[in-house]
């Protein structure tokens, strides 16, 4: 019953970081869609397209979604005090190791999209492997957040 | 874990799950947005089309878990519990409507395809366009946006 006696105070920051969580996984979703409907090697005017709006996904919602995730994660971990506790649950460990990680494989995955659909521009190909090493670190990041939310969300012992 | 933090967790989930789907559908305009080719158009909408499941998951997820921690938890007549049913009532008949202008420009972009009329058209284009789509879609976004704001706050409890 923690959240029904939570102060007001912590509001904004749980906004923002939830917020942030939700923009950043439907960014994720999205570009994984693109990406993966895009192996299919359909065409290179479809490969550059959807290559283009993986990167786009990734560029405008991923990583906003993360800066914000990340600022209201912080905000709202020093309004709880858990800076002043020395061992901290389980829940909040895991929330840490995959912003960070996840968001080191974000930051990747765009950065590969973004030069593999030059590639396929200036290459005229159906399929760069640049955006393949993206999708699985897409899929993982992913997965890693889904994992994350559940343990944001119920709080396990 | 006790049965109200399952609840809860699967609440918060189906609300991540709906946030998402709807920076999919986002990502999913926007990319369509200046489309002319109908199989480009076709495209697109197949990466829009993994906001389907999300949207239906997060809708009735979030409206059942919500339903049920009300009567476990709370009072169902509480403001901020029927603010939320109201607002999640508004967002399902406005985001039918967004789905109808949406699933005409794709039900169109796939019969050009299947004509072999896979060429620039200009009335596809003006679908994508609709000005229409566009503020509904934006006013569902509000809405969902504010769901979220009226479940972190609870105003008057």
């Amino acid at each position: 019953m923690l959240a029904a006696i939570r102060p007001d105070s912590w509001n904004l920051p749980l906004l923002v970081h939830v917020l942030g969580a939700s923009i950043l996984v439907g960014g994720l979703v999205a570009a994984l869609a693109s990406q993966v409907v895009g192996w299919a090697r359909e065409s290179a005017t479809g490969a550059l397209q959807l290559a283009r709006v993986g990167f786009y996904a990734l560029l405008l919602a991923a990583v906003p979604g993360w800066i914000l995730m990340r600022v209201g994660a912080d905000w709202i971990w020093r309004e709880e005090g858990w800076d002043d506790v020395d061992s901290e649950p389980a829940w909040l460990g895991i929330g840490w190791i995959t912003s960070e990680a996840g968001g080191l494989l974000v930051l990747v995955a765009t950065i590969l999209t973004g030069l593999g659909a030059r590639r396929l521009r200036q290459s005229g190909s159906t399929a760069s492997t640049l955006v393949r090493v993206a999708t699985v670190l897409t899929a993982i990041a992913l997965i890693a957040y889904v994992v994350t939310m559940w343990a944001m969300a119920a709080k396990p012992d | 874990m006790e049965l109200y933090d399952w609840l809860l967790a699967l609440h918060v989930l189906s609300a991540f799950s709906w946030i998402a789907a709807m920076v999919v559908y986002s990502v999913a305009i926007a990319a369509g947005w200046r489309l002319t080719v109908p199989s480009d158009v076709v495209r697109v909408f197949k990466v829009a089309r993994v906001g389907d499941p999300l949207i239906a998951v997060g809708m009735i997820g979030t409206i059942v878990f919500g339903i049920w921690l009300a009567f476990d938890e709370y009072e169902i007549w509480d403001g901020w519990i029927i603010a939320a049913l109201v607002l999640w009532l508004v967002a399902a008949a406005i985001g039918g409507q967004v789905g109808k202008v949406y699933n005409g420009a794709r039900n169109r972009a796939k019969a050009l395809v299947d004509e072999g009329r896979d060429t620039s058209s200009p009335e596809l284009s003006a679908m994508l366009r609709s000005r229409r789509g566009l503020v509904l879609h934006s006013l569902s976004f509000l809405i969902v946006l504010a769901l979220l704001v009226v479940m972190i706050y609870r105003p008057g409890t």
